[in-house]
């Protein structure tokens, strides 16, 4: 209804002039609509049966609630041509008329309502009529009620009264009775023991007893029941004090002590005082245990009968000591934590006593059990006294004990190590007695690796499990982080590899001087490991270990890279040092040979120097040793007959060429100006060069540094003539037989070259053996 | 200015010998006005005496007195330290004293040198391994390095301006630095030749700069610096006495202060067995080889200005 009404009403007013009398109207008859709209609980839009407009408030919509006839008139007259301003003429008034008829037809149609609507309230009007009546008789007849009941009362009054006061009377003298009864009851209750009991009554009186102390008959009682109450509490510290009864029996005595309002700081200290004492007595037992006497229970019953002895009991006094004394605030608080943390560090002192007998050696799942246990039984006294710092205390005992647990497997492998360094110098000895040559160098070899990686292996399982999910400490931060990266990965594994790449050079270090005990076969041996750690042990160990460890910490660790580096290093080191032992080894046995001859009144020649095979035996020994753990390697190309080519050497014609000229001294100064240009085209031979990883580099290496030593050795003697053609013969010899070993057989050539050159110029009086001649007598020998 | 030398003398058996002889008079230091062209010419020695060495054995080293009028000589024979007299102008070697060395096996000696310092009474010889030190007076050893290398000792220098300081130089390839009053270690060692170190020589005035000679036919200068005996205090003297300015480049200068390699003469093609500081000029040196080159090099100027500045 309102709706309909709602749209046209408006819209009545602008289509006449706007200064008519009904102007006002429509904004009444619209006020109206609004009132009864929000009766209904309709909003404007709602009700009109249209979105809401653009603008509610814009005043030039007809059918809006602000609409102002004025400014739309203003606007159509404005923005409208005349025709249209027609069109909205005939538009508005056609509105208009369409919007009467529709206002009479409803009050046609209501009429009917309005009609029965008076007749209703007329109807109403009599029936208060007579209800008025009815309640003016009422409230006649509720006055005399009152009346009534006031008469009652005032009769009742009096004995009401002497009711009452009977009745407190009564209360009264139960009260006395009470009191009066007190003293022997409480005696009653003290011979019984049922000390609560009396407290209780005791606290019941007490109060009354102290308002009326200055009637005599109640001071008497009081006096009699302060005795009594000395005496009970005296009794009840006479049992706190036996303290033979547990735990919560003293804390009941404590309570009852406090309820007759003994001082609770006195009791409070007592209280600490007697549970200090059966502490003690725990930890006196606990010491007892790990005296001097060496049979000690293992490690997990000592950490059990700590936990469960100790541990325990200073949770029940933690406990007792909150409820008992909760009212002491924060100093009572700090008194029991200073309690706490002071047997606690002696409680910790004990188990860190125990735990480092354990370092020794022993089982580590049992010590890990056995720390989990302490760990976890700490947690509750960790909990209940969080300032006295037991949790915090525990777990870096635990992380101590890891720490050095770590520090000892370090120990261990090392132990192990150097046990296989051993294992195989007897090895390396004993077969020697047995006339044997070369041991399985490549057996000793795997053997070792495979100690040790067993070795390592074992290590990490013995570590890993204090990070096992069930250990109670092992998600603690350190666990999860440093001790997997910075104690097992740094600390152990590449702490482990360094000592062992340090131990190796070691044998490196102060040639001649010390290291003339280590053998070689083991620097070749120890070379070979490591060479075999940078490849491939040593990412294979770093592997296995950040997978059992998922390391999580983010410091920085030591990349693979740096570690094969120096095992490499070392492998390298050792292998040079092993070049520079044999070849000092033989280098001295040919010194030796050329210094203690007398080269002037040698014979002449006949067969090789027995010298000379001794080097050729050692050499093929060498290689032999060598070939057993490195490969073969790169050898320059050589021609199908070698030792052809290397006798060409000593041929006329390279004879000739190289150092006749030299034998006869009208041309002294061809000699040096020929093996000068010889030199200018020859490399310089590097004697002691850094070696490569094959057979043939080392082999190289040690018949560099022995013929630069018979080199050296020969310039400085002198020679007659069979002296020169007896070096020649050993030079000769040796060619026949180490050009095989060397990568470049030039090299060879060229040294024993010099040498006979050398030993030439050291001759007053040079004539060279026949080749052929040479050449026999090598072939004999 | 008389020279003792070694020679051979050849017989059935081979003896080193050692004689005493005058340079000539126009290559003595006070005549270098002596024409260019002259120098070409040989000029020949003159004999002045033997020293008589029959009984001893083989001459392996002779040195003078290092400072003194050159009367005395000490010359190596085998194991024989034998002290000689010049007299008579040097016409006449007298065996003053002697002494020998005494142990097991066959003991030679194969170097030796003449000490400075302690007013010349100290010698040091080197045999096999060992260094040892004589008192020229007593004719007694005073000190001895054991194993001061791993192999033969080939050669010895005393630092001229650090009277305990010795160089010792030998086959493994190493020159070591030894306070003469602490014989166990050796003050710094050296590892820079790839063959026997055959000579090692000190500059008679900075001593930092060490020069020595190898069969691996290298010459290799070094800068001790940290064992020299003007390692920085000649620097910081300067810098006392400079204005405050110019102490900040001076600083900068002076903090690398580190034992380095100078520089690797490669010139030889054979092994080196000698080398020597001149004595006229502290930054010339020479180095002799087996196939008869000498080699005269000079330090780097850079180095020289900075020891100088």
């Amino acid at each position: 209804m309102a709706a309909a009404a709602a749209g046209p009403g408006p819209g009545s007013g602008p289509g006449d002039s706007p200064e008519g009398p009904e102007a006002e109207a429509p904004e009444r008859r619209r006020k109206a609509h609004g009132m009864l709209k929000l009766y209904y609980g309709l909003s404007e839009g709602e009700a009109a049966g249209r979105p809401a407009g653009p603008d509610p408030l814009d005043p030039t919509d007809l059918n809006g609630a602000h609409f102002d006839p004025e400014v739309y008139l203003d606007k159509l007259r404005r923005e409208c041509p005349l025709a249209q301003l027609m069109d909205s003429e005939t538009d508005m008034v056609r509105q208009i008329r369409a919007l009467d008829s529709d206002m009479q037809t409803l009050v046609y149609e209501n009429y009917n309502k309005f009609i029965s609507a008076t007749d209703t309230i007329r109807k109403m009007k009599n029936d208060f009529r007579k209800m008025e009546d009815e309640m003016d008789r009422l409230a006649t007849n509720m006055a005399v009620i009152t009346d009534f009941s006031a008469r009652i009362s005032a009769t009742l009054q009096d004995r009401h009264e002497r009711i009452t006061k009977l009745a407190g009377v009564h209360a009264l003298l139960r009260k006395l009775q009470f009191l009066f009864e007190l003293p022997s009851r409480l005696t009653k209750c003290v011979e019984l023991g049922a000390y609560g009991q009396a407290v209780r009554y005791q606290g019941r009186a007490r109060a009354v007893l102290q308002q009326y102390q200055h009637l005599p008959s109640f001071r008497a009682i009081q006096d009699d029941c302060q005795v009594i109450t000395a005496r009970l509490a005296q009794q009840l510290r006479q049992r706190f004090r036996e303290g033979g009864s547990g735990a919560p029996e003293q804390a009941e005595c404590v309570e009852l002590l406090l309820a007759l309002g003994e001082p609770a700081e006195e009791l409070c200290e007592e209280f600490l005082a007697h549970a200090r004492g059966r502490l003690e007595e725990e930890l006196r037992s606990l010491e007892a245990e790990l005296g001097p006497s060496p049979p000690a229970p293992d490690v997990l019953e000592f950490t059990d009968r700590g936990g469960s002895g100790f541990v325990g009991g200073l949770c029940q006094v933690a406990a007792a000591y909150q409820e008992l004394f909760a009212a002491q605030g924060p100093a009572g608080a700090e008194r029991l934590a200073a309690f706490a943390r002071e047997l606690g560090g002696r409680y910790f002192a004990l188990v860190e006593r125990r735990l480092a007998q354990e370092q020794g050696g022993g089982d580590n799942s049992l010590l890990v059990r056995a720390l989990d246990r302490f760990h976890r039984r700490l947690r509750a006294p960790g909990a209940l006294l969080a300032a006295a710092g037991l949790a915090e205390a525990a777990t870096e005992i635990v992380e101590r004990v890891a720490r050095e647990r770590l520090g000892h497997h370090l120990q261990g492998l090392r132990a192990a190590f150097l046990g296989c360094l051993t294992d195989v110098r007897q090895a390396l000895a004993a077969p020697r007695l047995a006339g044997k040559e070369g041991p399985g160098l490549a057996e000793l070899l795997a053997n070792v690796a495979s100690s040790i990686l067993s070795h390592i292996k074992a290590s990490l399982a013995a570590v890993h499990l204090f990070t096992a999910k069930e250990v109670s400490f092992s998600n603690k931060p350190y666990f999860r982080g440093e001790f997997c990266s910075q104690g097992v990965r740094e600390g152990l594994i590449v702490g482990f590899i360094r000592s062992m790449c340090q131990t190796a050079q070691s044998f490196c270090d102060s040639p001649g001087e010390k290291g003339g005990a280590t053998p070689p076969a083991l620097l070749l041996l120890l070379s070979r490991l490591c060479l075999d750690y940078e490849t491939a042990t040593i990412s294979y160990v770093l592997t296995l270990t950040d997978e059992q460890f998922l390391v999580q910490d983010q410091s920085p660790v030591t990349p693979v890279s740096t570690l094969c580096a120096e095992a490499r290093e070392t492998a390298r080191r050792l292998l040079t040092h092993y070049v520079k032992v044999q070849g000092l080894v033989i280098s001295q046995m040919l010194r030796k040979s050329v210094e203690t001859r007398d080269w002037l009144s040698t014979l002449e020649p006949r067969n090789v120097r027995a010298v000379m095979k001794r080097v050729v035996e050692d050499t093929t020994a060498i290689d032999v040793q060598v070939g057993l753990l490195y490969e073969e390697g790169v050898r320059k190309a050589q021609s199908s007959d070698s030792s052809k080519r290397t006798f060409s050497v000593y041929s006329s014609s390279r004879q000739q060429g190289r150092y006749a000229p030299s034998y006869t001294p009208s041309a002294p100064m061809d000699t040096n100006l020929l093996s000068n240009i010889q030199k200018l085209f020859s490399e310089r031979i590097d004697v002691f060069s850094p070696v490569e990883f094959n057979k043939v580099s080392v082999l190289t290496g040690i018949i560099k540094i022995s013929l630069k030593t018979l080199l050296e050795c020969v310039r400085l003697r002198t020679f007659g003539r069979f002296g020169l053609q007896q070096v020649q013969v050993d030079c000769h010899f040796l060619q026949l037989y180490l050009w095989r070993f060397v990568a470049d057989e030039e090299l060879v050539h060229l040294l024993l070259d010099e040498v006979v050159a050398s030993a030439a110029l050291r001759c007053p009086d040079p004539v060279p053996m026949e080749p052929s001649v040479v050449e026999v007598i090598c072939e004999r020998g | 200015m008389p020279q003792a030398s070694s020679g051979v003398a050849s017989d059935s058996k081979v003896l080193t010998c050692a004689a005493v002889w005058r340079m000539p008079k126009e290559l003595e230091p006070g005549s270098h006005e002596s024409p260019d062209d002259s120098s070409s010419t040989a000029h020949t020695l003159e004999l002045l005496c033997h020293l008589d060495n029959t009984a001893h054995g083989s001459m392996a080293c002779v040195a003078w007195e290092p400072t003194g009028d050159g009367k005395k000589v000490i010359s190596l024979a085998d194991n024989h330290i034998l002290l000689w007299d010049l007299q008579e102008s040097s016409s006449q070697a007298v065996l003053a004293s002697s002494a020998s060395l005494e142990g097991k096996g066959q003991l030679k000696f194969t170097s030796g040198r003449w000490s400075p310092h302690h007013n010349c009474t100290q010698v040091a010889t080197a045999n096999d391994t060992a260094v040892r030190g004589w008192d020229t007076r007593s004719m007694s050893q005073i000190y001895c390095i054991e194993n001061a290398h791993g192999q033969l000792v080939r050669d010895l220098d005393f630092n001229p301006n650090k009277q305990y300081y010795l160089a010792s130089c030998g086959d493994d390839c190493k020159v070591k630095f030894w306070d003469t009053r602490n014989v166990t270690e050796p003050v710094k060692t050296l590892e820079e030749h790839s063959h026997w170190v055959w000579s090692v020589r000190y500059n008679h005035s900075h001593d930092q700069l060490v020069l020595t000679g190898s069969s691996d036919s290298r010459v290799i200068l070094s800068n001790m610096v940290s064992i020299s005996s003007e390692p920085f205090g000649h620097l910081v003297d300067d810098d006392d006495l400079s204005d405050q300015e110019e102490r900040r480049p001076e600083e900068k200068s002076q903090e690398p202060p580190q034992d380095s390699v100078i520089a690797t003469y490669e010139e030889h093609e054979d092994s080196v067995y000698a080398v020597d500081w001149s004595s006229a000029d502290p930054w010339l040196f020479a180095s002799l080889s087996y196939d008869g080159r000498l080699v005269i090099n000079r330090v780097p100027r850079a180095l020289k200005y900075h020891i100088l500045l």
